[in-house]
């Protein structure tokens, strides 16, 4: 498991990162926590010339009160992100999916802005990020633009971050007070969601009054099930299942060997409403 | 006397849960793997495999990757035709077995993906990988067979010139042998007025996914070839590479340094060993290979792989009168060590604990161009274990009574024992009643039995299901005889020494090769008991055919019961040489002397001698007897005369979640007998992790191909190996009946809970669903499986289930009469 050779730059600030990669043009990788680019690398599935880490670029790190949103560094790694506060406060849901992901020692090493970029659709940051309503900060060499999620995932391992730019922080509107659930399917514990669902909701005496239901792997991006979150308002929990049984409506979800298509939709229906249900406090 | 003989008379080493005193280094990873070793002017190899399942080989390019930095050479199969032997197979199991040559790096043909083509040596292993993809090899690709059934056609041939894909044919019948009745007469008679119960099992492709990736490295520049290698038998290897390479035994040293976990996987001789040694020859110079995850995935051997055709007869009480065995069993590309003779050694195991009156077995092994396919651990007795303990549980359902009270009614009685089995085994010892009693009583049975009752009445969408496995095994390979009748190219003897040193401490050498089994720990704890010294003082050597110069390594489950019994019987003549020394110096007669703990003592007088100080005086030589050699070193060679049959109750209860397919464990329970226990705490990770083992074959794992012969589970990504995070606590317990077939009364435990776990948790799964209709679900049981079983019988009895669930026989085989109707339980 030997990488093909490349050359390796390591920034320390934001502005050097962007001209390195300006620099080396189209052949540049941005390494991030690494937990999908150096299997990439190890596997020889891809063979950048340059890697640009980031791991030094300090800005890039930590979790700050943005004032009506929280403000998430992409460099953040995931075992930061679940005990952080402020996330547990007011993202409760991402906490409880990043929470999820693979392994403590992954937890450790890998970051939400890495698995964002990465936009593997089994992943699981993109849901919540996605149901949160989140916005994505997008540097490049002609400065910085603001993203919203929805428009964030554009197709498989592809995102609005061109080649040359960077994601540099998520901001996520504060839903305090809202009850959150991510109902992972797996086989086992460290696999990549079969499926997952992302719920997070808000309630007044048991009755729905917002909901946001994002979808991991239904598809060639996380997905929102807009339709359900349309469907759940005033609903409780005793009259959930009518509300997610659309829950898969227009999604096209893969086949493998851990289930093909019409089982992950089925799947989404009931991880839907168990989610649902959960961030309810059910 | 010296302070270590004078030590108090403490408790008995064995039984006492010593922790392993290999574990430091090994957990530690401070300490000598192959990999970590570095020779002077060491060079490195990268492997170019085939990603074709079957094509000829064209030509090979290799002047690009040849003039690529740091590259040494480029050898193909040509370069080192001469001299690089080949990969045979020790058990071919009928004399007219078609059996392909397997050349380690073949010359004209790939028979699998992945399979060795060309050979890239370097100076860094980076330059080796970065040249490899600059081999151009051209192939000219070739229909594959790939489905074992399909194989069985000989539409497409794995290897063309063998004309068929079908290698041998092995039966047993016990009326032919004179064990038991004829099976055909008690289908017969069930058709008329009894049960007969027709089922079809899949025993999935897994792969062993030991944790350290193997290793090989050749050292050609001494008189002797050395070969370190991350192997499991040393010895066996040695002979195969001097059976076929024209190097002399005698100047071969084979090295296994601590080896990071086999399960079988390597209980072989491989093409990359046989490939690094030939080019280690060829360079006269050290090289190393060391394979990747993926390339050990796809090249290093998988194991099952069979198809089960299975008929079960009974009187209509449940009282069992036959079995019929039909294996099919898929080989994968190459005959491989052992490889027909694993699904064989199933062949004493189908019939199990049960009192068949008449058996039959018949096992044909195929050709197919996959990855080959040898013993991976239980080898043969998994697949038989699970085949009857997933038919009892069937035989039960149809009489309409408990699981374990069918079992009861059929299995051997406690007092009945030594028992011949209608396979023509001698059971020497057990307890299947003690076993199964602690097994209920730990599990709680009646109370979650309540439980699925209530479940099931309440419509709750998470049902509950109770697996049992009573299950039992034969291990300790094995009676050299017995493998002689079997055309089996080797014996079943272990070999121990004994070196005691002058300055107190002992040397043992075990011929069985240690690959995390606790061998050092164990083994001290007998020799300690033995000869009175302190369990530090033992030192364990092994796994160096220069150290160890004789054994037939580890595998089966057999170190212990052969391995231990020789280390017994050389500890025993160590003994028999010291009385002599000890009645020179305590001034007596032999016949006067006698040993505990340590010391010799004159019988009725207080004059003693340790055994360390008579050691002293045998390396010193000063004093001591005319009639014998100064030495109290002893060896010995065991051979057994019976295998170790452990045995056990598993009851394992699952919850079922109907609503999405997944199944989730919710209490294990195992009671294993496996005789005197020599050190609990090796037994007790033993039986942990040969559950998990077994347990991730029913729920996780499986190699599958696409129809590209592609193994798509070529990574853990999609092979899913479980992690402590997907196994809950198990209960674990013993019952002890000895075994009679070893002095020290033990029986194998390194294989028992992979072979009787698997069973009890699909029997769950079904008990689970098995109101709805279904009898079966193949494994792995994947939430989707499990899902789609529930919906296609959508809650009705029998009905809906997919063929390969439950299955009728076609017609026209042997044992399916098509006009007699539905006794069986089949939809037909």
């Amino acid at each position: 498991m030997i990488p093909a050779t490349f050359d390796y730059a390591a920034p320390t600030s934001v502005e050097e990162a962007l001209s390195v990669l300006a620099e080396a043009g189209d052949d540049a990788k941005v390494l991030a926590g690494g937990q999908s680019l150096l299997p990439i690398l190890r596997m020889r599935l891809n063979a950048p010339e340059k890697v640009v880490d980031l791991g030094r670029v300090e800005a890039l790190r930590g979790v700050r009160d943005g004032g009506d949103h929280i403000a998430i560094g992409s460099m953040t790694p995931y075992s930061e992100v679940v005990g952080n506060a402020l996330v547990q406060e007011h993202a409760g849901l991402l906490a409880k999916a990043v929470e999820t992901v693979a392994d403590p020692q992954i937890r450790h090493r890998g970051t939400v802005g890495g698995a964002l970029v990465h936009a593997d659709p089994a992943g699981d940051v993109g849901a919540p990020v996605l149901a949160l309503d989140a916005t994505m900060v997008v540097v490049g060499p002609g400065g910085e633009r603001t993203v919203g999620a929805g428009e964030f995932f554009h197709d498989l391992f592809e995102t609005a971050v061109a080649d040359g730019e960077l994601l540099t922080e998520i901001r996520i509107p504060k839903h305090t007070g809202w009850g959150s659930a991510y109902e992972k399917f797996v086989r086992v514990s460290h696999q990549w969601s079969i499926v997952a669902v992302a719920a997070t909701v808000k309630a007044e005496g048991g009755t729905i009054t917002e909901a946001r239901v994002g979808l991991t792997n239904m598809g060639s991006t996380p997905l929102r099930a807009t339709a359900v979150e349309q469907a759940l308002v005033g609903k409780g929990t005793a009259d959930l299942a009518d509300a997610c049984a659309a829950a898969a409506e227009g999604t096209n979800p893969p086949s493998d060997l851990n289930g093909d298509a019409d089982y992950r939709r089925h799947l989404a229906t009931v991880l839907t409403r168990r989610a649902v249900q959960h961030a309810l406090g059910g | 006397m010296t302070a270590v003989d004078d030590r108090p008379t403490t408790s008995p080493e064995i039984g006492s849960a010593r922790r392993r005193k290999e574990d430091q280094r090994l957990i530690t990873g401070r300490t000598k793997w192959t990999d970590n070793i570095q020779l002077p002017g060491m060079l490195h190899l990268a492997m170019v495999r085939s990603p074709f399942a079957h094509a000829k080989i064209a030509s090979i390019d290799t002047a690009e990757a040849s003039a690529a930095p740091n590259v040494v050479r480029v050898f193909t199969g040509h370069d080192i035709a001469d001299i690089q032997g080949v990969n045979i197979t020790a058990w071919p199991i009928s004399p007219d077995q078609k059996t392909p040559d397997h050349l380690p790096v073949p010359l004209e043909r790939v028979s699998h993906t992945g399979e060795i083509v060309a050979v890239v040596v370097a100076r860094s292993a980076a330059a080796a990988r970065d040249a490899a993809e600059l081999v151009d090899v051209d192939y000219e690709e070739l229909p594959a067979i790939l489905d074992l059934k399909e194989a069985a056609n000989d539409a497409v041939l794995a290897h063309p010139d063998l004309g068929t894909n079908k290698s041998a044919f092995w039966q047993l019948d016990s009326a032919a042998q004179g064990s038991g009745g004829d099976v055909g007469e008690a289908i017969e008679k069930a058709r008329q007025d009894g049960i007969v119960i027709e089922r079809e099992y899949r025993q999935q492709r897994l792969i062993p996914a030991f944790m350290e990736p193997r290793s090989t490295v050749v050292d050609p520049t001494g008189e002797q070839v050395v070969m370190y290698s991350a192997t499991q038998v040393p010895h066996i290897l040695r002979f195969c590479i001097a059976a076929t390479t024209g190097l002399p035994e005698s100047k071969i040293r084979v090295i296994a340094p601590d080896v990071g976990g086999g399960f079988g996987g390597k209980l072989q001789s491989t093409p990359e060993e046989f490939a690094t040694l030939a080019v280690a020859r060829k360079l006269g110079k050290p090289c190393k290979y060391t394979e990747t995850r993926s390339e050990s995935m796809i090249s290093a051997h998988h194991g099952r792989d069979q198809w089960q055709k299975l008929t079960l007869t009974a009187e209509k009480d449940g009282t069992v009168t036959g079995l019929k065995v039909d294996l099919m069993a898929d080989l994968g590309a190459y005959a491989a060590i052992v490889g027909g003779g694993v699904p064989v050694l199933g062949a004493w195991m189908f019939n199990a604990i049960y009192k068949f009156p008449a058996y039959q077995f018949n096992c044909t092994t195929y050709y197919t161009n996959k990855t080959w396919v040898d013993a991976y651990r239980g080898a043969g007795r998994p697949e038989a274990t699970f085949a009857i303990e997933r038919l009892m549980d069937e035989l039960a359902a149809e009489v309409g009574v408990d699981p374990l009270e069918i079992r009861e009614k059929n299995w051997i009685k406690h007092d009945e024992f030594p028992f011949t089995s209608v396979a023509g085994m001698t059971y020497d010892s057990g307890n299947y009643e003690a076993a199964t009693a602690r097994a209920k009583e730990l599990f709680g049975y009646d109370e979650l039995r309540a439980e699925q009752k209530q479940r099931r009445e309440s419509g709750d969408p998470v049902q509950l299901g109770i697996g049992v496995s009573t299950f039992t095994e034969m291990c300790g390979l094995a009676p050299s005889r017995v493998l002689g009748s079997l055309d089996y190219g080797a014996g079943g003897w272990e070999s121990a020494s004994i070196r005691m040193l002058a300055t107190g401490t002992v040397e043992v050498i075990t011929g069985a090769s240690a690959h995390g089994q606790g061998h050092e720990t164990a083994w001290s704890q007998i020799v300690a008991d033995r000869l009175g010294v302190p369990f530090e003082n033992v030192e364990v050597l092994h796994g160096d055919t220069q150290i160890a110069p004789k054994g037939m390594d580890t595998y089966g489950s057999r170190s212990l019961v052969v391995g231990g019994e020789a280390l017994v019987r050389a500890a025993d003549k160590v003994i028999e040489k010291a009385k002599k020394f000890a009645a020179h110096s305590l001034e007596a007669s032999v016949d006067d002397i006698e040993f505990s703990a340590g010391q010799f003592t004159v019988r009725g007088t207080d004059k003693g001698v340790g055994i360390s100080d008579l050691a002293l005086a045998a390396f010193a030589a000063h004093d001591y007897p005319e009639d014998v050699e100064p030495s109290l070193d002893a060896d010995a060679t065991f051979d057994p005369v019976n295998f170790s049959f452990p045995h056990g109750t598993h009851l394992c209860a699952m919850e079922v979640d109907t609503e999405t397919g997944a199944t989730k464990m919710r209490k294990y329970v195992c009671v294993d007998d496996i005789g005197n226990i020599i050190n609990p705490l090796i037994v007790e990770g033993q039986v942990h992790g040969g559950l998990v083992q077994g347990i991730a074959q029913a729920l996780w794992e499986g190699a599958e191909y696409d129809e590209q012969g592609t193994l798509v589970s070529g990574s853990f990504v999609d092979y899913t190996l479980p992690t402590a995070a997907d196994t809950i606590s198990f209960v674990t317990d013993h019952t002890t009946s000895p075994a009679t077939s070893n002095s020290l009364g033990t029986k194998g435990v390194g294989e028992a809970g992979t072979i009787a776990s698997t069973p009890a948790v699909v029997n769950a799964i079904v008990d689970a669903v098995r109101d709805r209709g279904i009898d079966d679900i193949e494994m792995p049981c994947t939430p989707e499986r499990v899902w789609k079983a529930i919906q296609s019988a959508g809650g009705r009895q029998g009905a809906g289930v997919t063929p390969t669930q439950q299955p009728h026989f076609d017609e026209g085989t042997p044992n399916q009469d098509p006009s007699a109707g539905t006794t069986d339980g089949a939809v037909q």
